[in-house]
């Protein structure tokens, strides 16, 4: 199958810093991606230049368009939802508000999307009223989702979805990410510190080190490669 | 007794227009983080147009909406054209921008217009109800406040994109990532506050008359009304609004010369400022470094 993203060459800059010194990396339609690496690889750094959040050089291209020098208003439109580190709730705002933001491109479908997320997320319909900053972490996450899956996106970038939560719900977290991508059809883009989770579910694996990938191949692979068990799976 | 009635009455609508400038100075303060002191000129501004529109011939309301238009026009025009290319700048170099656009309308109006004072119409009859408490005028002003502010309540929580101009201002990374722009939100945004600020100029000028001069002091009483309501909140703005007009006339009236009317705003800012930052009903902000 052809990847819906291809990135050729990708620098990326950390404001005038370069931090992704020329990166080649691909999504399979339908697949779902990892980019491993440890603390200052690169790794959110290059998933805001697929986003247009960061300044990048070299050739990022979505489903036959070219999303470098595009906004990242653009290439939300485009079907590229973005959850970014640190989750971007608006935590001022309600549960339901955060949801109707995160349809603005689908206006018209808006409706019918919250009803499916809160299907996903029943506690997100218990706390439709209450302002998203009172949410749990992994309540946030789950809005955080929720919200990206409402542009109804082609590609899903999670940017560790699993930061700062407890081991349970992290699992959770991902039982519902693979459900997601069964049932929308939606092809992700994921950056992990949790390895072992990560290349379990992961068809495709990248292994970033200081700006450059130093390994990748099928997750299976970097799974069984001892070097990648030595330094992030620990065993 | 009747006399305090009245003066708390009366304090009440002009409480109103220093609202809704408050309105208009809150509008912009969320969605650019910035206190436009050009906001009173640029409701003078708005209120010759009127004036203009009136005296070609055109009915009191159809220039008072033309009026609104063009004045939200021109509002997102200075945002694009002034404030944008200083939106990365320190806040100071912003401020200074807004301190120009002051002087810009103020001396612009009086080359265009003269400074001599001129007489606005009032749209509304100037009869005396409730046992000569308020006027039919003052009833007026306090309606067209509550309705601006209705409306902007409804703007704000149940369309698409005032919620998206709220999203803008809170988190501007992650309504980028929503597929909203937000550059147009901040420029909605000014054009929004010029509007408010129009309709306060139009309502405030039959009774302080038309001039270059005239918002000065009512923009005074406006951000002593935001800061009480807490400047990140309409709601607030309103209220802080019409407790700074109420305040201002009974100190006016019963406890010190009405010459030294100003200096109850500029107390009352100090008072909050020290006491109570956020105000009634603000919200702090937390910035993260």
């Amino acid at each position: 199958m052809a990847p819906i993203l291809e990135l050729s060459g990708v620098k990326a800059f950390y404001g005038q810093s370069e931090v992704v010194h020329g990166i080649d990396v691909a999504v399979e339609e339908g697949g779902m991606t990892v980019l491993l690496g440890a603390n200052g690889a690169g790794k959110t750094t290059t998933l805001r230049a697929i986003c247009g959040l960061v300044k990048s050089e070299g050739k990022i291209l979505f489903a036959g368009e070219r999303l470098d020098r595009r906004t990242t208003e653009a290439i939300a439109g485009l079907g590229v939802a973005h959850v970014p580190e640190g989750r971007g709730t608006f935590v001022g705002l309600t549960v339901e508000e955060n949801l109707r933001l995160g349809g603005y491109t689908r206006l018209s479908a808006a409706r019918a999307n919250i009803q499916r997320m809160y299907g996903y997320f029943p506690i997100l319909a218990q706390r439709r009223r209450q302002q998203a900053g009172a949410l749990s972490g992994g309540e946030q996450q789950m809005l955080a989702i929720a919200r990206a899956l409402m542009m109804m996106p082609r590609l899903l970038v999670l940017d560790e979805p699993s930061f700062g939560l407890a081991p349970r719900i992290v699992e959770d977290i991902f039982a519902i990410i693979e459900r997601i991508r069964q049932e929308e059809k939606v092809s992700v883009l994921l950056v992990e510190q949790n390895a072992s989770l990560a290349l379990e579910l992961a068809d495709h694996a990248y292994l970033l080190e200081t700006g450059y990938i130093v390994t990748s191949g099928s997750a299976k692979a970097l799974a069984d490669d001892p070097q990648i068990r030595r330094s992030y799976l620990g065993y | 007794m009747h006399q305090f009635l009245q003066q708390i009455f009366s304090g009440f609508a002009a409480g109103a227009i220093y609202a809704s400038l408050a309105l208009a100075l809150v509008m912009i303060y969320r969605a650019t983080d910035l206190v436009n002191f050009a906001q009173g000129e640029m409701a003078m501004f708005s209120t010759y147009i009127a004036w203009t529109l009136v005296n070609a011939g055109l009915p009191f309301w159809g220039a008072f909406l033309m009026t609104i238009a063009i004045s939200f026009a021109g509002g997102m025009a200075i945002e694009r054209a002034l404030i944008r290319p200083v939106e990365n700048a320190p806040v100071l170099a912003a401020v200074v921008v807004t301190i120009a656009l002051l002087l810009i309308f103020n001396s612009t109006a009086g080359w265009i217009y003269s400074y001599t004072v001129q007489d606005f119409p009032s749209p509304f009859p100037d009869r005396p109800v409730f046992g000569a408490l308020m006027t039919t005028r003052d009833l007026g002003v306090i309606a067209v406040t509550l309705v601006m502010l209705l409306l902007l309540v409804v703007f704000f929580r149940f369309t698409a994109t005032g919620l998206a101009m709220r999203a803008a201002a809170q988190n501007p990374d992650s309504a980028r990532l929503c597929g909203i722009r937000v550059g147009r939100m901040l420029a909605i945004g000014w054009g929004l506050a010029a509007a408010i600020g129009a309709t306060a100029g139009i309502m405030v000028a039959p009774v302080l008359f038309l001039d270059p001069n005239m918002m000065g002091g009512v923009l005074i009483y406006a951000f002593a009304g935001a800061l009480l309501g807490g400047i990140t909140s309409p709601v607030g703005a309103v209220v802080g609004g019409l407790i700074v007009g109420m305040t201002e006339n009974l100190v006016g009236t019963y406890l010190i010369a009405s010459q030294l009317k100003l200096t109850v705003a500029f107390a009352l800012i100090i008072l909050v400022l020290v006491f109570r930052p956020n105000g009634l009903f603000g919200t702090a902000i937390v910035r993260r470094v």
